[in-house]
């Protein structure tokens, strides 16, 4: 019904969740479209479960997407993949880090991390992409460049040139570390291609 | 030219356009950033954090007193604390442009309770406006200072989280210019003694009348006409998910929603079949719209606990059109997967405290801030929260009730010089026997780490006196204050052993920087040596982040952690250590 696009990002506090979603918004604006994006902050980002939310198109109006209804989905982390799973149309594309960050609630014994979850996300995600990421970010000089490589893949999803994410990347990160990122970001499409 | 913005700072630049000239708050989510972002055009608008609400409000007050455009920023509990001169302001005036921007926090993302800030003009009989996106934002912003001088009143902004941490596109513009007029003497205009506080009193009446007036002309306010079976009222963000799940209904946007624009409600309702109010938290408009004799429906059909989203109001539509209400079901896989709530950073220095704590039985009264975390498993060491300064005076409380334990109240230190030393005052006047743990980490580091009146610095980022906690603590008339290193988890249990026995009030600073905030590191990370662990799980009970466990096996991310020291005291073993090359590196 709407021509509006919806792309979710999910993981943990702490890991670059806002970085991937100002690019991600910054390019769709480059490509000329409307642009709304909600973005967690506060308590919730001292090592919890957090997400973005960005959707673009002629004219959008409600920054939050609704249950199945987002074209695409990135994940930093396997479990909070599946936490938003239900935001995801079916059979669309999910990029997800083979990142496994054991939350307090498993190491206090309170509950286990699925030993199964590379099949859950297998089933889950028809159209999945389960990247090592980490080693993508390691390779391109920075570990902490699992963001810029999972959107990379994610990239590869959605109707963006190559040459205008390198433009919003330059436009949202310091200059010196531009560089860096785009080459995370490219070993991400690669990885998805 | 446009800019994809957030709702704060699209406040920030709409008060920057208006030409403001001070802006003065106090951290609170969701309200944090606009400030921070204000602080950016220093160079045309003084920008500084106050101690607490109560106090930005009044400073901004006292500019817009003096003929200056001003502002101050707030969370919606953040307002209860500015409620005193909120009320009276309200009957003063201002002379400049005066906005208190507040923000709600519906579906309370890190908030205490849910509070709808409308009621609040309501009750202080001044306008509040409601943006829906930062495009709004910027531009309420400046048409509330307008309003504001027009009618010499104050004026609510209310953003909510969805509308202040959201971005979208906001249309930029030059500057105008307001230099403050300066303060004019006129001693029955400002000075509300009651001779002159029953004139104020009739005014207020007056103005409000004015105001409504001025409310249905206003552009703040429009019909947006499209079929007449069903007609929607939507107030703030509520607006873009009707947009979004009733794109055939009339709308009527209320953008500047009390003084109730009257006429324009009676007249958009005649001309629709239906009428359905749509808004976050209190029916504020649809009581009023039931008052006016006008039928409706709104909280039959739309919940008034927690945030609204297109998700539910799909839920109403479907239940309006007699359909199956099903909500969305999580998929399959995702049922049973460990929750990751917000936790204590790795090597946060609060984890010391609590690990020390939590070897006595007391009552723990505790307050608002990173560490309220401590309520959780496995630290499990606060008992109560209030609100800001509470963990004090609740705690005074409890142990002047006669509880047999002894009582312990906790405090950050930004929440200390927010409203930590009135309690402490009556503590100390009126004698309890309490230890009052200040847990500093030289910032407020909650709400993304701002400077506070102990850290040296300014919002301007000039460099200020740094009060000090443990002076301000003596000259309130505690005698027994003493600072510990919350890292040494020995030293602390031995101060906390001490100060419970001793009779009378103490306070214990705790002080040690976030390590967040200054993103440092306390030493090398740390491993666990498999040999030497007996999997006691003693590692396991201070719920750091980095030590990760399959079976009660611990081991350390040496990404995460960032080597503070305390895990090794936990272990009888002595399996958590350096790792081995690092170890031969510090002996040569
Ligand atoms: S931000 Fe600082 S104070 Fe807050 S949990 Fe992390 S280390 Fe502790
Ligand atoms: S030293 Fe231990 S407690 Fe401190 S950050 Fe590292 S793993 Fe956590």
């Amino acid at each position: 019904m709407s021509e509006t696009s919806s792309v979710i990002l999910a993981g943990v506090g702490g890991q670059g969740i806002l970085l991937a979603s100002n690019i991600l918004s910054r390019a769709a604006l480059l490509a000329g479209h409307d642009v709304k994006t909600n973005e967690v902050h506060g308590m919730a980002q001292r090592g919890g479960s957090v997400v973005a939310e960005i959707r673009y198109g002629e004219k959008v109006h409600s920054p939050l997407i609704e249950p199945f209804a987002a074209c695409a989905l990135g994940s930093l982390e396997q479990i909070e993949a599946l936490r938003y799973a239900h935001v995801l149309a079916p059979g669309a594309l999910a990029v997800v880090s083979r990142m496994r960050l054991v939350p307090t609630t498993v190491s206090s014994g309170a509950a286990k991390y699925p030993d199964d979850i590379g099949e859950r996300l297998a089933r889950a995600f028809p159209n999945l992409r389960h990247i090592d990421a980490a080693a993508a970010a390691e390779k391109a000089g920075n570990p902490r460049a699992n963001n810029l490589v999972v959107l990379g893949a994610l990239s590869m999803g959605l109707d963006f040139p190559e040459a205008l994410w390198e433009k919003a990347i330059a436009e949202c990160v310091k200059a010196k570390f531009v560089d860096m990122n785009v080459v995370a970001f490219s070993l991400g499409r690669r990885l998805a291609s | 030219m446009q800019e994809l913005m957030s709702g704060n700072e699209a406040i920030a630049r709409g008060a920057w356009e208006a030409g403001v000239t001070f802006a003065s708050g106090y951290p609170g989510t969701p309200s944090t950033e606009i400030l921070e972002n204000a602080v950016q055009y220093k160079a045309d608008m003084y920008c500084e954090w106050a101690p607490n609400e109560k106090v930005a409000f009044e400073a901004a007050a006292g500019a817009a007193l003096a003929g200056a455009r001003s502002f101050c920023t707030m969370k919606h509990v953040g307002l209860n604390v500015a409620a005193d001169p909120l009320m009276t302001l309200a009957y003063v005036g201002t002379a400049g442009g005066f906005v208190a921007v507040v923000a709600d926090d519906p579906g309370m993302h890190s908030s205490q309770n849910e509070q709808d800030t409308r009621q609040y003009a309501r009750f202080a009989k001044i306008p509040v406006l409601e943006p829906a996106d930062a495009g709004e934002a910027r531009e309420f912003m400046k048409k509330a200072f307008g309003i504001s001088e027009r009618h010499r009143t104050p004026v609510i902004l209310r953003s909510t989280t969805r509308v202040s941490h959201a971005r979208s596109l906001v249309a930029l513009a030059e500057r105008e210019e307001h230099p403050p007029t300066g303060f004019v003497k006129d001693p029955p205009r400002f000075v509300p003694i009651p001779a002159w506080g029953r004139k104020m009193r009739v005014k207020v009446e007056a103005r409000l009348h004015e105001l409504r007036t001025a409310a249905e002309l206003s552009d703040l306010n429009r019909v947006e006409m499209a079929g007449n079976e069903l007609g929607i009222i939507a107030c703030g963000i509520a607006y873009q998910y009707v947009k979004e799940v009733f794109p055939e209904a009339a709308v009527l946007k209320l953008g500047w929603s009390y003084p109730f624009p009257d006429a324009t409600i009676r007249d958009f309702a005649s001309k629709v079949k239906r009428l359905l109010v749509v808004e976050e938290l209190d029916d504020f408009v649809e009581e009023h719209v039931r008052s006016l004799g006008i039928p409706c429906d709104g909280r039959d059909l739309v919940p008034g606990i927690g945030e609204l989203s297109p998700e539910r109001l799909r839920i109403v539509r479907a239940r309006m059109e007699g359909r199956d209400t099903e909500a969305a079901t999580m998929v399959a896989e995702a049922v049973d997967l460990p929750g990751r709530p917000p936790v204590l950073c790795p090597g946060c220095p609060h984890r010391g405290v609590f690990t020390a704590l939590g070897r006595f039985d007391v009552v723990v009264a505790g307050d608002i801030g990173c560490y309220s975390l401590g309520v959780m498993p496995p630290l499990n060491r606060m008992d109560t929260i209030l609100c800001m300064g509470g963990g004090v005076s609740v705690a005074h409380g409890i142990a002047k009730s006669g509880e047999k334990k002894k009582v312990v109240g906790m405090v950050g230190d930004s929440t200390f010089f927010h409203s930590g030393i009135t309690g402490l005052l009556d503590v100390a006047v009126n004698r309890s026997d309490v230890v009052i743990c200040v847990v500093d980490n030289r910032t407020t580091a909650m709400t993304g780490h701002q400077d506070h009146p102990g850290t040296g610095r300014t919002l301007m980022g000039d460099d200020t006196v740094a009060v000090s906690i443990e002076e301000m603590a003596r000259c309130c008339g505690i005698n027994r204050v003493r600072t510990v290193y919350p890292y040494d988890i020995e030293a602390t249990v031995g101060a906390f052993k001490e100060e419970l026995e001793a009779p009378g009030p103490s306070v214990i600073v705790s002080r040690a920087p976030c390590p967040l905030a200054r993103k440092m590191t306390l030493g090398k990370p740390l491993k666990v040596v498999a040999e030497k662990c007996r999997k006691c799980g003693a590692c396991l009970r201070i719920g750091c982040p980095a030590i990760e466990a399959a079976d009660r096996r611990p081991s350390i991310n040496t990404n995460a952690c960032v080597g503070c020291g305390i895990c090794p005291q936990m272990c009888k073993f002595d399996a958590i250590r350096l790792d081995q090359e690092e170890e031969e590196r510090a002996l040569t």
